[in-house]
């Protein structure tokens, strides 16, 4: 009779921890951080179809790194438990609280239980009326949460990009100043060969924006995106109202909303009646 | 939270498939679902009744109104009760019939609508939200059969078609589209006339309000059901446009200026 190989329960629970970390690490970066109006998510990802940074509720957003058929389940969970809570409570009562608590149960009794942890790394953030009120946890394989005061970094080489922020992120900084910093230690060579330039095409940029009601995520692209990253452009914060092109309101592209600078609207019906009379 | 007490989140949540809100809950918490709920043998006492809604298509898109009062029998159960909500960016939901089935079903169908659109990442068609609409009417037709019935009116600006559009109800789940104007509820007969009457096509957005109005204080005067509009403790129908700059609603002033002209007509 042969007995069963024995594995010790800490080279076991070693041995899952390091499957996961190692195929975390080799995903691209997601920053999170607090700016003076809100909480911005900058993920380097070419993909326009693709998200890593997603809205869960009016308040509260989602942004992970590793697996993406794991982590998109875990977002679609976190929208059905948010719009379940809203739905019995009130919209008040959805939490990045209570989400971090379901996610970390769920991440911690699949590290423990089943035969392979989940691979992935998530943040979830919730925008409060005041800075000091915001919240970000942040989640990993094992089902371990930390709140995190002002930003996080998770990914790969996410340890390089979490010293920069330590020197280099304030309390208050402009989305500008926030998306920038973020945007240039994404593209820092961990091996210290020259840093690569990131275009607004590689990246995917989303924000929690205090100042609006109710639903506060929004993405950012095309050319507001550009005038917040390039430095001497006087576009410092984003518009509080939605392009005024007919449609799916969820992306920001208009830094200005004038009449006439309706550039990104490739394939919107012309709407010549302006503003309703009466 | 879960079954097994773990807290975990329960499988139904973490099962890839429906971006649909309500089949979730069918699934996972069939209590929370209006035709879910099993009624108790017997008579259903008397509940507030919402009565009328007009809706009607303008140059801009669509409008629709609602008056304010609920009534219980011969009783007026509320006089400023809210008709008609913002279904989402795009669409509004007016209601007749059981009040408090009637409003949990509008609160459904806007979870339903955003819930859709944050699993997605996209918007539903006009037609794929008034198809949804009809789904959770048709499953609502054994409380009807109880004299629990609702039946909605639902609006909206159709994106790809660039115009606005009328859908009307009936308690089995039938959807009928609608042209130019509708009425549903007890004072939608003498709306309707008057609608039928005043309604012309093209209209502008101050034109369409005074006529839904006057539509609704025509079945006021006829109906005892239906308030009009009630210039002494400001309480004025609820108005809501849906163009392709997305849902507005009406403000009182504008109303009370339509109310007055329509007053001074009628002298």
């Amino acid at each position: 009779m042969t007995l069963p190989f024995y594995v010790s329960p800490e080279q076991l629970m070693k041995d899952r921890a390091d499957y996961a970390r190692k195929n975390i690490a080799r995903g691209r970066l997601v920053v999170v951080l607090a700016y003076e109006g809100g909480i911005a998510f900058v993920a380097e990802n070419p993909s326009r179809a693709l998200h890593k940074i997603s809205e869960i509720y009016d308040r509260v957003a989602f942004a992970a790194v590793g697996k993406y058929n794991e982590f998109e389940n875990l977002r679609v969970a976190g929208v059905r438990y948010a719009d379940l809570r809203g739905y019995s409570y009130d919209r008040s009562d959805v939490t990045a609280r209570g989400l971090a608590n379901a996610y970390a149960q769920t991440l911690g009794a699949v590290f423990t239980q089943e035969s392979k942890p989940l691979e992935v790394e998530i943040v979830v953030a919730e925008v409060g009326p005041t800075p000091d009120t915001d919240q970000i946890y942040r989640l990993t394989f094992d089902g371990s949460v930390a709140d995190e005061q002002g930003f996080v970094a998770m990914g790969g080489q996410a340890e390089q990009v979490t010293a920069g922020l330590q020197e280099r992120w304030q309390p208050e900084m402009t989305l500008s100043a926030a998306l920038s910093l973020a945007v240039e230690l994404l593209g820092r060579d961990p091996g210290g060969g020259p840093p690569r330039q990131l275009g607004t095409a590689q990246l995917e940029v989303a924000i929690l924006d205090r100042l609006r009601p109710r639903r506060a995520f929004r993405r950012l692209a095309g050319p507001l995106l550009e005038r917040l990253l390039t430095p001497d452009d006087p576009t410092t914060d984003v518009p509080h109202t939605d392009d005024p092109r007919p449609g799916h309101h969820d992306v920001l592209t208009n830094g200005t909303p004038a009449p006439g600078d309706q550039s990104p609207a490739p394939d919107g019906p012309e709407d010549p009646e302006g503003p309703a009379a009466g | 939270m879960g079954p097994d007490g773990s807290g975990r989140l329960p499988a139904a949540f973490l099962t890839p498939g429906s971006a649909s809100f309500s089949e979730f809950l069918a699934g996972h918490a069939a209590h929370l679902l209006p035709a879910h709920r099993a009624l108790p043998a017997g008579q259903v006492p008397e509940v507030p009744r919402a009565t009328t809604i007009v809706a009607l298509s303008f140059a801009d898109g669509v409008l629709m109104a609602g008056d304010r009062r609920a009534t219980m029998g011969n009783l007026i159960a509320h006089r400023e009760i809210e008709k008609v909500f913002p279904a989402d960016e795009y669409s509004c939901v007016g209601i007749a019939g059981s009040a408090g089935i009637a409003v949990e079903l509008v609160r459904l169908f806007q979870v339903e609508l955003e819930h859709y659109e944050k699993i997605e990442g996209a918007l539903l068609s006009l037609d794929g939200k008034a198809n949804r609409l009809a789904t959770m009417i048709r499953s609502n037709l054994g409380l009807a059969m109880q004299g629990l019935a609702v039946v909605p009116i639902f609006a909206g600006y159709d994106l790809d078609q660039t115009a606005g559009r009328i859908f009307s109800y009936d308690v089995t789940g039938g959807r009928y589209e609608e042209h130019d104007h509708h009425g549903v509820g007890s004072g939608s007969l003498f709306a309707r006339g008057s609608l039928k009457k005043r309604w012309r096509p093209g209209m502008e957005r101050v034109e369409a309000v005074r006529v839904a109005v006057e539509a609704l204080s025509d079945a006021a005067e006829d109906d005892s059901a239906t308030g009009g509009p009630d210039s002494g403790r400001r309480i004025y129908p609820v108005l809501a446009t849906v163009t392709a700059e997305g849902y507005s609603r009406v403000p009182d002033e504008e109303i009370q200026t339509a109310v007055t002209v329509i007053g001074e007509a009628t002298r």
